[in-house]
């Protein structure tokens, strides 16, 4: 079994990038986690990426709090929160409209762990950022603008 | 092997506050070298936080998180010298799990 994927693995050759996400699949069967979503990440704009998850014309809800700065000295290191008095909130994420891909990162939240989480994110230029919220089944996204005087991406 | 994750857990009224520092290059892919070659994008792509084996957080990272990425979460439960680990994986399928007590 192993040795036939290896030899899958070896024919793939220009897929080598993507028969290692295979393989790094494979090799964790007992945990019970989703597929990273290469389609939403992979998107280019906003909408494509909204489509790919699923999200279709999300409402504008004052129920989604993004905790960031105004103006971020350093666009490599965007410290962004977001928070929600929601309750039953199931899946978070971020998106940064003008990046290459505007997808940053997703949560799915398991019942019981709150809508409350923080990461940092780069962003090439000053732009939107969007916080996205599932619900019960509905998307609640929210948006703020983060300035950057200097661009995370590039170098 | 990529260095240990810095994990701190800490139980208070009833919910576990978890801030997570991952050591990780992060690299989007979209940069150059000195010579003008692409460096080739590593990231971690999945992250997963288990509380005595039950998961309470699964996130998935794009390349726009920021090196060495920081995640902090809140989740209902959790006492005292519970165990917490947390995975991550990254695109090229290297992994680190590191457990903690919650304090």
């Amino acid at each position: 079994m192993n040795l036939q994927r290896r030899e899958a693995l070896k024919a793939g050759g220009g897929l080598g990038l993507f028969g290692l996400l295979a393989a790094a699949g494979l090799i964790t069967p007992g945990q019970a986690r989703a597929e990273w979503n290469k389609s939403a990440f992979d998107a280019k704009t906003i909408e494509e990426t909204l489509k790919a998850l699923g999200a279709s014309a999300p409402a504008n809800s004052a129920d989604v709090q993004i905790t960031a700065p105004d103006i971020a000295e350093n666009g490599a290191v965007v410290p962004v929160g977001v928070v929600s008095a929601l309750a039953g909130v199931e899946a978070i994420a971020i998106l940064i409209e003008k990046n290459p891909n505007p997808l940053a990162a997703s949560f799915v939240l398991p019942a019981g762990t709150e809508a409350s989480v923080q990461t940092r994110v780069k962003m090439g230029q000053t732009s939107d950022v969007y916080a996205l919220v599932k619900v019960g089944g509905q998307f609640l996204m929210t948006k703020k603008e983060i300035k950057v005087t200097l661009g995370g991406c590039g170098g | 092997m990529a260095d240990p994750m810095k994990i701190r857990a800490s139980a208070k009224d009833g919910v576990t506050e978890v801030k997570i520092l991952m050591s990780h290059e992060m690299e989007t892919g979209q940069r150059k070298d000195a010579a003008g070659a692409l460096i080739p994008a590593h990231f971690i792509t999945e992250v997963s936080a288990e509380h005595n084996g039950r998961q309470v957080l699964a996130a998935q990272f794009g390349t726009a998180v920021s090196k060495n990425p920081y995640l902090a979460f809140k989740f209902k439960g959790g006492a005292k010298g519970d165990k917490l680990a947390v995975s991550w994986v990254d695109n090229k399928g290297d992994k680190r799990t590191d457990e903690v007590q919650i304090a």
